[in-house]
């Protein structure tokens, strides 16, 4: 009995580890989003490349497509970019920009420098649109089924195992479904 | 010489003529006041320990620009709390509202807090049992007989 009461203060010590241990797995940078299972919010921006042309959500309804969200002067796109031109070269999926506050002529530069993964950059100069699908960090990547609604968001540069575990599993099944 | 003071002066009075009162730094400042009330209530993300009214990042200056724009087009601030929340989450709230999901944020402090003085109220209970006076042994009894009968504390 009186050896039970000397394991109490390490025992309280293993509960808090345990809870300190997790707490160093979690990312208090990936905000869980409200907008998953949601409609994509809408917008019509003018393109990138093209200022005289536009581009909607709506033109993407039936499609299971990829909305990435860069800037030229944000470094981890830089980091992902490599990752999302492998991902758009092998077809699977249509990815779409969406340009992030962001010089036409930079993110033209940059596109033109490190390759162009995009169908289209729809080219959000004042972060509206961006605030409307709630982006605090560029990159963020979103995953949009055929009727027009966010399956899943990644906060943060995009890498392989990302693509591998969580997109393409999910674009597989979402394409399978509808 | 007592031209040059004159011509001072003159100067000098000329200066505080010409010199404006500072204008307001912003056009409506009732308006500025509630932005900055409801930006004091809504976390930046970018700076997650800051608010955004605190904040200096490009996110949070837009955001503060849109509270601007929404309050001048009339919306309530009700209404603009859930704008935000429907685009950032319950996280982006100070105070967040209490659900499901929120109930150990808002409740474990005072779970843990009673939890201790409940440890602490039994703890200080056994101490005082364990510590009230007990009526000596017999053999203590004999013991203390015979420390009082010897005779050379008897002095």
């Amino acid at each position: 009995m009186l050896r039970a009461r000397f394991l109490i203060p390490l025992a309280v010590f293993a509960v808090v580890v345990g809870i300190l241990g997790v707490g160093l797995t979690l990312d208090p940078r990936e905000v869980p989003s409200p907008l998953i299972n949601k409609p994509a919010p809408a917008f019509n921006l003018p393109q990138l490349a093209q200022p005289d042309k536009t581009i909607s959500q709506k033109d993407m309804l039936g499609k299971v497509w990829l909305l990435n969200v860069w800037a030229s002067w944000c470094v981890s796109c830089r980091e992902e970019h490599s990752t999302i031109l492998e991902l758009a070269r092998s077809g699977v999926v249509p990815v779409l920009g969406l340009n992030y506050k962001d010089e036409r002529a930079d993110g033209l530069a940059w596109l033109a420098r490190l390759g162009n993964p995009y169908q289209i950059s729809a080219y959000d100069r004042d972060g509206r649109i961006g605030i409307d699908y709630g982006v605090y960090g560029v990159p963020e990547t979103y995953v949009i089924d055929k009727a027009g609604v966010i399956r899943y968001k990644r906060i943060g540069a995009v890498t392989p195992e990302v693509v591998r575990d969580k997109i393409l599993p999910l674009v597989k099944e979402l394409n399978g479904n509808a | 010489m007592r031209k040059l003071f004159v011509l001072l002066f003159g100067l000098i009075l000329a200066g505080s003529v010409l010199a404006k009162e500072a204008p307001p730094a912003v056009p409506d400042p009732a308006l500025e006041k509630r932005t900055m009330a409801l930006a004091e209530e809504l976390r930046c993300l970018v700076c997650q320990n800051q608010t955004i009214a605190d904040s200096h990042a490009e996110l949070a200056i837009d955001l503060k620009n849109q509270i601007r724009e929404k309050l001048k087009a009339g919306m309530s601030e009700e209404q603009i709390l859930q704008f935000m929340v429907a685009r950032y989450g319950d996280f982006v709230l100070y105070k967040p509202p209490v659900k499901a999901t929120t109930v150990p944020l808002w409740f474990g402090p005072f779970a843990l807090l009673f939890g201790a003085l409940a440890g602490l109220f039994y703890y200080l209970l056994r101490r005082r049992r364990s510590a009230a006076p007990q009526p000596l042994s017999e053999a203590e009894q004999a013991r203390v007989q015979a420390l009082l009968d010897s005779p050379e504390e008897r002095r």
